[in-house]
């Protein structure tokens, strides 16, 4: 069994929920990033998610666009996102996702990051723009199936799209939780809770709902329907705010752990 | 005639949207049922007569097809060698080749019953085209434009504001084509469910590059027509500006059967490789931008680089797949002209034969005339005059009194 899926069970066991946090890997520089993302596991996130800056995110909302230009106008790319993993492997267990757009890992080539992501340590990979029927050229390309691939399903995917896709998924499928990019306001629990329970009723893979998560009262209702709850643009956003701010980590710390109070089985 | 009707065989894309190993559909998640809905939408309409004669009465009536193949006599004895010949898509209505694409688009949209459309546009003749056809038709339309091309390309701003549409400045990344892009697929993975995203070159995820060049092949069998009927021949040599690349598939789609050389000329801007340019197939690598696999312009990170060009319509970063395919198959070649070359040809067809190109076409313009001077006069060459210049006057303007 996979660290990530194991990790769902073992909170499974206790009772809780998975806390997944998303953060732009280098931002606003390699340091402070590193430190962020240390404070995000110390404050309770589950499951890291790790995201390399790219050029054009299509994807994504204002805060994490930002966020992106911020990294890469530190210098962040793949290779050093990697070696970001490989530090926070020496300390702590808990599995770590990267979470990318196609073309940086095309042009870092499909085998070798997986060959390179395992001896760091990551877990699972997630890539926003390849969509299961594109995916095969990816992991055709990897000479085993230690890596998870995280697979996306959205509030338009029909039930037998979300069939497929389970076929194709490790680890966790990614839930999104409104037809929106990233960091948009309004989460819709009456649809989230319908897109869940079809989704739930054709696989066993445990379900982490993202996209418009911001508060513990918004975690607490989305632990209702799925095993894991993903925060991403929140994170992004106090980096923003405090990217200058000495006690960086402890915000985020504190932050991390008034979300992680809330992931609970119901 | 059948507009979107291929005249052989139709073997590329594959059932995946691939031509060789280019095109595909690399989206979110959220944009994919949207993608496979639009592709069995379009399969249907393509072999539903009434939606053919509904467009084939709108190009002829409204967009007033067919364009002029015309003999640039004084353009020709200027060059001194091959005959050449312009497509006069600037004749169209809305100035450009654009129109076609749109009002195909436009009325697949009401098939599917979407009341509300959205385009990126870089020049503004994407935009106004678009903004033309829901005008038409009765539908909401929004388009983005980056910031630098909404400053530099202003009449265009108005005329779409004038059709009722609204233009919403992009100012990410350099403000130009790739942002409004960008921008656009983020405005349509939240309005997914009721609106159509009508993507103006052979670019994007499948079926749009397919879908756009078989609107757009209307330029090419009216050429082909048009040539045979006036030199008994076909030509032998088809010349397009390339950006995304929709003009010039149109024009060389048709042809490709034939024994004619296709040349697409790109934007080198201020030089290829060292300076500022969008010389996307001569000088950038393959990649994944805005749903497909095609040649880009990236770092070796697979970060998109920045593109330059004087003209805001090949200020792109990436090129429609189809053309990354011809390029491998040898079947087409591609070329670059430097920004000071554009604008003289712009002046030259100006003094010679009284038209006012784009900016974009007076990329073909440029290496065209260069060309035919290197051919000999029994050759024909067919240049794609792809749009019209009266949106450009302001760089026009501006470069001359610089150059003074």
């Amino acid at each position: 069994m996979s660290l990530i899926a194991e990790t769902f069970k073992n909170l499974e066991k206790k009772g809780q929920r998975a806390l997944v946090g998303f953060v732009t890997a280098g931002d606003p520089d390699y340091e402070k990033s590193l430190a962020v993302m240390e404070a995000m596991l110390e404050g309770g996130c589950d499951i890291l998610e790790v995201g390399i800056p790219f050029s054009d995110p299509t994807a994504d909302g204002p805060v994490i666009q930002a966020s992106s230009q911020r990294a890469l106008a530190a210098g962040m790319n793949l290779t050093k996102a990697l070696g970001m993993v490989k530090s926070l492997k020496e300390h702590y267990s808990a599995p770590i996702v990267l979470f990318s757009y196609y073309n940086p890992i095309l042009a870092y080539g499909g085998r070798q990051l997986y060959e390179d992501a395992l001896a760091v340590g990551a877990d699972g990979l997630l890539v926003v723009d390849l969509p299961f029927e594109e995916a095969g050229e990816l992991t055709g390309k990897w000479p085993g199936k230690d890596l998870d691939l995280i697979l996306l399903v959205a509030p338009t995917t029909p039930k037998e799209r979300m069939e497929q896709i389970a076929l194709n998924a490790s680890g966790f499928i990614y839930l999104v939780s409104m037809t929106g990019v990233t960091g948009s306001a309004g989460l819709d629990l009456e649809q989230v809770t319908q897109t869940a329970n079809t989704l739930k009723s054709v696989t066993d893979i445990p379900i982490a709902v993202g996209f418009g998560i911001s508060t513990p009262e918004h975690v607490a209702a989305v632990s209702k329907v799925a095993q894991g709850i993903v925060v991403g643009s929140a994170f992004e956003r106090i980096i923003e705010e405090n990217q200058n701010a000495p006690d960086l980590p402890g915000i985020i710390r504190q932050y991390a752990k008034t979300l992680k109070a809330a992931a609970l089985k119901p | 005639m059948n507009p979107t009707e291929s005249r052989q065989h139709d073997s590329m894309p594959n059932q995946r949207g691939y031509f060789g190993s280019f095109g595909g559909r690399y989206v979110a998640e959220t944009l994919m049922p949207a993608i496979l809905e639009l592709e069995a939408a379009y399969e249907k309409a393509r072999k539903d007569a009434s939606f053919q004669e509904e467009l084939s009465h709108l190009l002829k009536n409204y967009a007033g097809r067919p364009t002029p193949l015309y003999f640039a006599k004084n353009l020709t004895e200027q060059a001194g060698g091959a005959r050449i010949y312009l497509k006069r898509e600037d004749l169209a209505h809305t100035g450009a080749h654009k129109i076609n694409n749109t009002l195909g688009q436009a009325l697949l949209a009401r098939h599917m019953g979407k009341k509300k459309v959205i385009a990126e546009t870089g020049a503004g003749q994407h935009g106004v085209a678009t903004a033309t056809a829901a005008a038409l038709l009765g539908m909401e339309c929004t388009v983005f434009m980056g910031v630098e091309d909404v400053a530099r390309q202003e009449p265009n701003v108005k005329r779409m504001e004038l059709l009722g549409a609204k233009v919403v400045p992009v100012p990410s990344g350099t403000g130009t084509l790739k942002d409004a892009m960008n921008e656009a697929m983020r405005y349509w993975v939240g309005a997914v469910q009721d609106t159509y995203y009508v993507i103006g070159s052979v670019a994007g995820p499948h079926p749009y590059p397919m879908m756009v060049r078989d609107f757009q092949q209307i330029i090419g069998i009216e050429a082909r027509e048009q040539v045979l009927k006036a030199e008994g021949r076909l030509a032998d040599m088809l010349v397009a500006c390339v950006g995304g690349g929709s003009n010039a598939m149109g024009l060389f789609y048709p042809f490709r059967d034939d024994p004619v050389e296709m040349v697409g000329v790109e934007a080198g801007g201020t030089g290829v490789p060292d300076g500022k340019h969008a010389a996307t197939l001569c000088a950038g690598s393959v990649g994944v931008l805005h749903g497909s696999k095609s040649y880009l312009l990236q770092t070796p990170d697979g970060q998109i680089q920045e593109a330059h060009s004087i003209s805001a319509g090949l200020d792109y970063p990436g090129v429609g797949p189809e053309h990354s395919y011809f390029k491998e198959l040898n079947r087409a070649r591609y070329v670059w002209v430097l920004d000071d070359a554009v604008l003289k040809a712009f002046h030259l067809l100006a003094r010679t034969e009284g038209i006012l190109p784009a900016l974009e076409s007076s990329h073909a313009l440029a290496w065209a005339v260069e060309q035919a001077g290197r051919m000999d006069r029994d050759k024909i060459l067919i240049v794609n005059l792809s749009g019209r210049g009266d949106k450009d006057l302001g760089i026009v303007l501006s470069q001359k009194g610089r150059q003074q």
